[in-house]
C-alpha cells in the first residue's frame, strides 16, 4: 500500500476517494429529499382537513405523543428492549446460519442429507412458529429472540452456502497443496473469498430480524415496539401507531446503514 | 545476492535433504467408464535426488497430471509415485508446489502469502525471518507489505515461487511457472530459478512446453506422448542435456538437441 507499482495507481485511488466522500454527502442529501416531501404532504393533507385526526394524526401530534412517552420513560424501554431482541437473534441467527452454510456449502454429502429439511423449515411462514414457541418456551425474551433467530439464520445461511460452492478452484487446490484443510482452509481461503456474499446475506438478515421482531412483540408480550402498535390499536391511539411505525422504519434503516459501513469496510479489506 | 544466497544455505539447519522421486508404471484416466480417457499410461522413471527433470510435451499430453500426482493432489487410478522409498497418499509435507498462475491470496499481502507455505512446525519468529529471507532472495524484500495485485504478473510469480520454498521442499514441483510471463521476464525467472537450486539444492520437476527453457534448466529432459499402440501419453524419452549450468543459449550442442526435441514433439526444423 505505501509504494504504488504503476505511477497512476495512487492519484487515481486518492483522486476517487476524494470524490467519494463529496458523492456519499450528496447521495445522503438526495435520498433525504423524499423522507422530507413526505413529511411535508403529510402535514398539509392533515392541516387542510382532507384527512380526519382519526385516520391521520398531524406530525406535530405524533411527535408530541413521542415527547409524552419518552417523558414518562416508556419509550426508552421500548425502543431499548426492541433493538436488544433484535441484536440478540440477529447474532445467534447470524452465526448459526454462517456455521450451517459453511457446512453444506462445503460437504455435498450434508447438502444431500440437510438441505431438503432446511428448505422446508424455510419456507413456513414466520407467525406459524410463535404458538409453537410460547407452548415450548413460554412466553419470555427467550421465545421472542428465538423467533428473530429463526428469522436471521436463513438470508445467511442461504447466501454463505452458495457462495461457497463458486469459491476459485484455484486458490482453493494452492490452499489444499500447502497442507491447508477443515477448518483452517475454510478460514484462510474460503471464508475471506466470500465475504461480499457473508455481508448481504447479514443485511438480508437484520432486515428480516426487524421483520420478526414485530411478529413476536404483537402476539405475546408487555413492551417493545410491536406491543406499542397492538396496544396502541386496542386504544386507539392512532398517533402511537404512527410513532412506532416511523421508529421501526428509522431504526431499521440505521442498523442497515452501520452494517453497510462495516460492509464497506471488510469488503475493501478482503477484496 | 550472492551474500543473501550464502547465508540462507546455513540459516535452516531443519532444511530437508533433495529427495529421490520414482513413477512407477503410473496411469490416470479420466471420464466415466462409457467415455472413458487415458491420459497417462505405463509412465515409470527415476528421478535422482537434486536433479532438474524437466517434464516435456504437447499440451493436453498429462504433463501437469503427472505432476500432480507428485503433489498429492490427483491419485493415478494404476502404478505408484514413491518419494525417497515411500509412497505418496494425498498432499505431501515433502513436496512444494508453484502452479502456472501464482494463485495467491488477494486478501493478503505478499508476506503473508508467502508465510502460507510455511511448515506446520515452524516457530513464529522463525517463520518471520524465512519469509523475509525468501522475500529477499526473490528480490521482493521492498513489496512485502503489497498485495498481489499491486505488482507485476513476474514479481507475483516470484512470491508463488518463494511460497513454494517457504515449504523447504525436498522435492519442488513447478507447473509451467514461467508460461503465462513475457518472453524477458520468463528468461530472469530461469536465472532466478538456476541461482535457487544452486543455493538450496532440491529435487526439482518441471513442466514446461518450452524446449528452450527445459534446455537451459534441465539435467535431463522428459519427453512426454503416445508412443506404441496404447491409447495416453507415456514416457517417449528420457534426454540428458549436457554442459554445466548456466548454459550458453546459442550453443551448437543445444541446438542440435532442440532441433531433435521438436521432432519428437512433432514440429518440422525448418
Amino acid at each position: 500500500m505505501t509504494a504504488p507499482t504503476t505511477p497512476a495507481a495512487v492519484p487515481a485511488r486518492s483522486r476517487s476517494r476524494g470524490t467519494g466522500t463529496g458523492r456519499r454527502v450528496r447521495t445522503t442529501l438526495l435520498g433525504l429529499i423524499v423522507p422530507a416531501l413526505l413529511l411535508g404532504a403529510w402535514q398539509v393533507s392533515s392541516a387542510t382537513g382532507a384527512f380526519t385526526a382519526v385516520q391521520l394524526p398531524p406530525p406535530g401530534a405524533v411527535a408530541a405523543a413521542g415527547a409524552e412517552l419518552l417523558e414518562r420513560g416508556e419509550l426508552g424501554v421500548h425502543l431499548g428492549i426492541s433493538t436488544q431482541r433484535v441484536l440478540l437473534g440477529f447474532a445467534a441467527g447470524g452465526a448459526l446460519g454462517l456455521t450451517a452454510g459453511a457446512v453444506l456449502g462445503l460437504s455435498r454429502t450434508a447438502d444431500a442429507l440437510l438441505g431438503p429439511t432446511i428448505g422446508a423449515v424455510r419456507a413456513v411462514p414466520s407467525l406459524a412458529w410463535v404458538p409453537l414457541l410460547i407452548l415450548w418456551i413460554g412466553i419470555n425474551e427467550d421465545s421472542k429472540v428465538t423467533l428473530i433467530l429463526i428469522g436471521a439464520f436463513f438470508p445467511v445461511f442461504t447466501t454463505v452456502s452458495l457462495a461457497l460452492r463458486h469459491v476459485d478452484r484455484n486458490l482453493v487446490e494452492a490452499g489444499r497443496a500447502f497442507g491447508l484443510t477443515g477448518l483452517r482452509l475454510l478460514t484462510t481461503v474460503q471464508l475471506p473469498a466470500i465475504i461480499p456474499a457473508v455481508f448481504s446475506g447479514l443485511r438480508l438478515a437484520l432486515a428480516q430480524s426487524w421483520l420478526f421482531l414485530v411478529a413476536a412483540e404483537l402476539i405475546a408480550a408487555s413492551m417493545g415496539l410491536g406491543w406499542l402498535l397492538s396496544d396502541s390499536q386496542n386504544n386507539g391511539r392512532v398517533d402511537r401507531i404512527f410513532l412506532a411505525i416511523v421508529l421501526l422504519a428509522v431504526l431499521g434503516k440505521t442498523t442497515d446503514a452501520l452494517l453497510g459501513l462495516a460492509q464497506r469496510w471488510a469488503v475493501r479489506r478482503w477484496a | 545476492m550472492t551474500a543473501v544466497l550464502a547465508s540462507s544455505t546455513t540459516a535452516d539447519p531443519r532444511r530437508r535433504p533433495p529427495l529421490e522421486v520414482s513413477f512407477s508404471r503410473l496411469g490416470r484416466s479420466f471420464g466415466t467408464s462409457s467415455d472413458r480417457r487415458v491420459v497417462l499410461r505405463d509412465v515409470t522413471v527415476d528421478i535422482r535426488p537434486g536433479e532438474v527433470l524437466a517434464i516435456l510435451g504437447t499440451s493436453g499430453c498429462g504433463k501437469s497430471t503427472l505432476l500432480r500426482a507428485a503433489a498429492g493432489l490427483d491419485t493415478p487410478d494404476a502404478g505408484s509415485v514413491l518419494i525417497d522409498g515411500t509412497e505418496v497418499r494425498g498432499i505431501d509435507e515433502r513436496c512444494a508446489v508453484a502452479f502456472q498462475e501464482p494463485r495467491l491470496l488477494p486478501w493478503h499481502t505478499l508476506q503473508a502469502n508467502v508465510a502460507i507455505g510455511l511448515p506446520k512446525s515452524s516457530s513464529a519468529s522463525a517463520g518471520k525471518a524465512k519469509v523475509a529471507e525468501l522475500l529477499k532472495l526473490v528480490g521482493l524484500d521492498r513489496f512485502a507489505k503489497h498485495r498481489p495485485r499491486e505488482v507485476s504478473g513476474g514479481m507475483a510469480q516470484r512470491a508463488s515461487l518463494a511460497r513454494a520454498l517457504a515449504r523447504t521442499p525436498g522435492v519442488l514441483l513447478l507447473d509451467e511457472p514461467f508460461g503465462a510471463l513475457d518472453a524477458l521476464t520468463r528468461l530472469k525467472m530461469q536465472d532466478l530459478l538456476l541461482e535457487i537450486h544452486a543455493a538450496q539444492p532440491t529435487t526439482v520437476l518441471l513442466v514446461t512446453h518450452d524446449v528452450d527453457e527445459a534446455l537451459q534448466l534441465a539435467d535431463r529432459i522428459l519427453v512426454l506422448g503416445s508412443s506404441g499402440d496404447g491409447p495416453g501419453s507415456t514416457v517417449k524419452d528420457l534426454i540428458p542435456v549436457p554442459g554445466a549450468r548456466p548454459r550458453d543459449r546459442s550453443s551448437r550442442e543445444l541446438a542440435e538437441l532442440r532441433r531433435n526435441l521438436l521432432a519428437l514433439l512433432g514440429v518440422a526444423a525448418h
